[in-house]
């Protein structure tokens, strides 16, 4: 078995447009989340989102390129490119042959479904681009990736609802673990803010018209985000050998299934997801000092996690830290496991936890040290980043430092 | 502007050329428009002049609509034109 570090890490989200502003704002407790803007927002019962702004594709992307690149295709050739670029990788001969890209969504290409349905359907036209299925594609975003870089090894895309990101960084640790591939890039990216991705939402009423309050008493739903979080696992002998920055170490992961419910969270699937990561790092649950909890605000989701961690951690789930800073960025759906895997970096290499914003009053069923409001200096070692989606499917990444 | 002079002005848009440098004995190849470029510029035309293109990315040289120069995939949207009207 091989050691996994991550050597790059890149995003663009609601908080930045790069890790550094992503961090910085994580930091200060900044949030990213305000008045939606796009074509019919009138007509949305939710009008707030973290949403990319100041987001200009001229000079970044040229004609032939956008009409290929969806936005979530956008988002992820952005933070591939910080990433990669952190990286010092370039692929050719045998690393590019071996090397791959797993990546999450949940949506796809969500803005490309909605304008070409509304000109069908509402403006009554019969012909639609010819680019509309290559653009859509839930791997469309994989593969420019792929593209782009000359990475010619496993290549695909993961779609678990909000745990996508997650359950795709969990498949490219264990392929760099394995020995299958020397480096893979991976994380995820969603782009679901446009008039029928919210609207598809709102049907839930699982959404908050006002903020993401994750843990607090009188929390009214989740706030949906978008953005991408692409990083670069690499074999850590091999990362060494080339004197590359280590950001952090994956050391373990797990995933499990709740096969209950559709849509309602499992206390017990949450918790066999936590303590089979962490039997797979083969640490202690002592060693644990901040989860990146999944966090989402919901009245369900919350208390459920908060009781699954109290199960797996016992008497040290009240010293542990754990917070979400979907409160700062919303929830990205299918890339939310990689825009918050940053936190985790930065509990790790600057011993910062980011914040769960928007606190207001503690909630008995979510008695934890959830980091309310401002983030904390603290020496923390190991991590976890949970993520548990609809569909009862959760997975777990645990990290260290290095 | 003509039929002819429209056809140019979309297939040279699509090789990134000016409409000058598109002659009618250029072939798509020359031009360097691959598959997926001609694709799109029969979409492009499609649109521009409201017909529909007897055409099959699955094998672009069967079915009637031909397209081995410029030439011919002017003379083939003049005839789709005269029929339309």
């Amino acid at each position: 078995m091989k050691r996994v570090v991550i050597t790059g890490a890149g995003t663009i989200n609601a908080l930045g447009h790069d890790v550094p502003q992503t961090l910085e704002a994580m930091r200060e407790g900044r949030c990213g989340i305000g008045p939606l803007e796009f074509r019919d927002v009138d007509r949305l019962a939710i009008k707030i989102g973290g949403q990319v702004r100041d987001f200009e594709t001229e000079g970044r992307f040229n004609r032939q390129q956008m009409t290929l690149y969806d936005r979530f295709t956008q988002f992820t050739l952005c933070a591939a490119e910080e990433a990669i670029a952190q990286s010092g990788l370039e692929f050719h001969g045998d690393l590019a042959a071996r090397s791959g890209v797993v990546l999450g969504t949940a949506g796809g290409g969500v803005s490309t479904w909605d304008d070409n349905y509304r000109s069908v359907y509402e403006d009554g036209k019969n012909r639609v681009h010819p680019f509309v299925v290559p653009k859509l594609m839930n791997n469309a975003a994989a593969s420019h990736v792929s593209m782009q870089y000359n990475l010619k090894g496993p290549t695909f895309t993961v779609s678990t609802a909000c745990a996508s990101s997650n359950h795709a960084m969990a498949q490219a640790f264990a392929m760099v673990r394995s020995g299958m591939a020397p480096a893979m890039i991976t994380g995820g990216s969603e782009s679901m803010l446009c008039f029928g991705g919210v609207k598809a939402w709102e049907g839930l009423r699982v959404m908050s018209k006002d903020a993401c309050r994750p843990f607090s008493l009188g929390r009214n739903g989740m706030v949906q985000g978008e953005g991408a979080g692409v990083f670069v696992f690499e074999e850590y002998e091999r990362a060494r050998a080339r004197g590359a920055e280590i950001l952090c170490e994956v050391i373990g992961f797990a995933m499990s299934s709740d096969a209950a419910d559709i849509v309602m969270p499992s206390k017990q699937g949450a918790a066999r997801a936590m303590a089979g990561a962490l039997a797979d790092a083969g640490v202690n649950r002592d060693s644990v000092g901040y989860i990146n909890a999944h966090g989402t605000g919901t009245a369900a989701n919350d208390k459920t996690e908060c009781a699954a961690v109290a199960d797996v951690f016992g008497p040290h789930a009240d010293r542990l830290m754990i917070s979400s800073t979907k409160s700062m960025h919303g929830h990205l759906i299918g890339g939310t496991g990689a825009v918050e895997l940053l936190a985790c970096i930065m509990a790790l290499r600057d011993g910062v936890i980011a914040p769960t914003i928007g606190y207001e009053e503690p909630d008995p069923e979510c008695a934890l040290d959830v980091v309310p409001n401002e983030a904390r200096e603290a020496d923390v070692s190991v991590c976890l980043s949970n993520a548990f989606a609809f569909g009862g499917l959760n997975a777990v990444l645990a990290l260290r430092r290095i | 502007m003509s039929i002819q002079d429209r056809v140019i002005a979309i297939i040279a848009e699509q090789a990134v050329l000016e409409p000058s440098d598109v002659t009618m004995d250029s072939t798509l190849e020359d031009l360097g428009i691959d598959s997926l470029g001609l694709v799109e510029s029969i979409f492009a035309i499609e649109e521009e002049f409201d017909i529909s293109i007897p055409f099959n990315a699955n094998d672009p040289s069967s079915g009637d609509f031909d397209i081995s120069n410029v030439a011919a995939i002017v003379g083939g949207i003049q005839s789709l034109m005269a029929e339309k009207a």
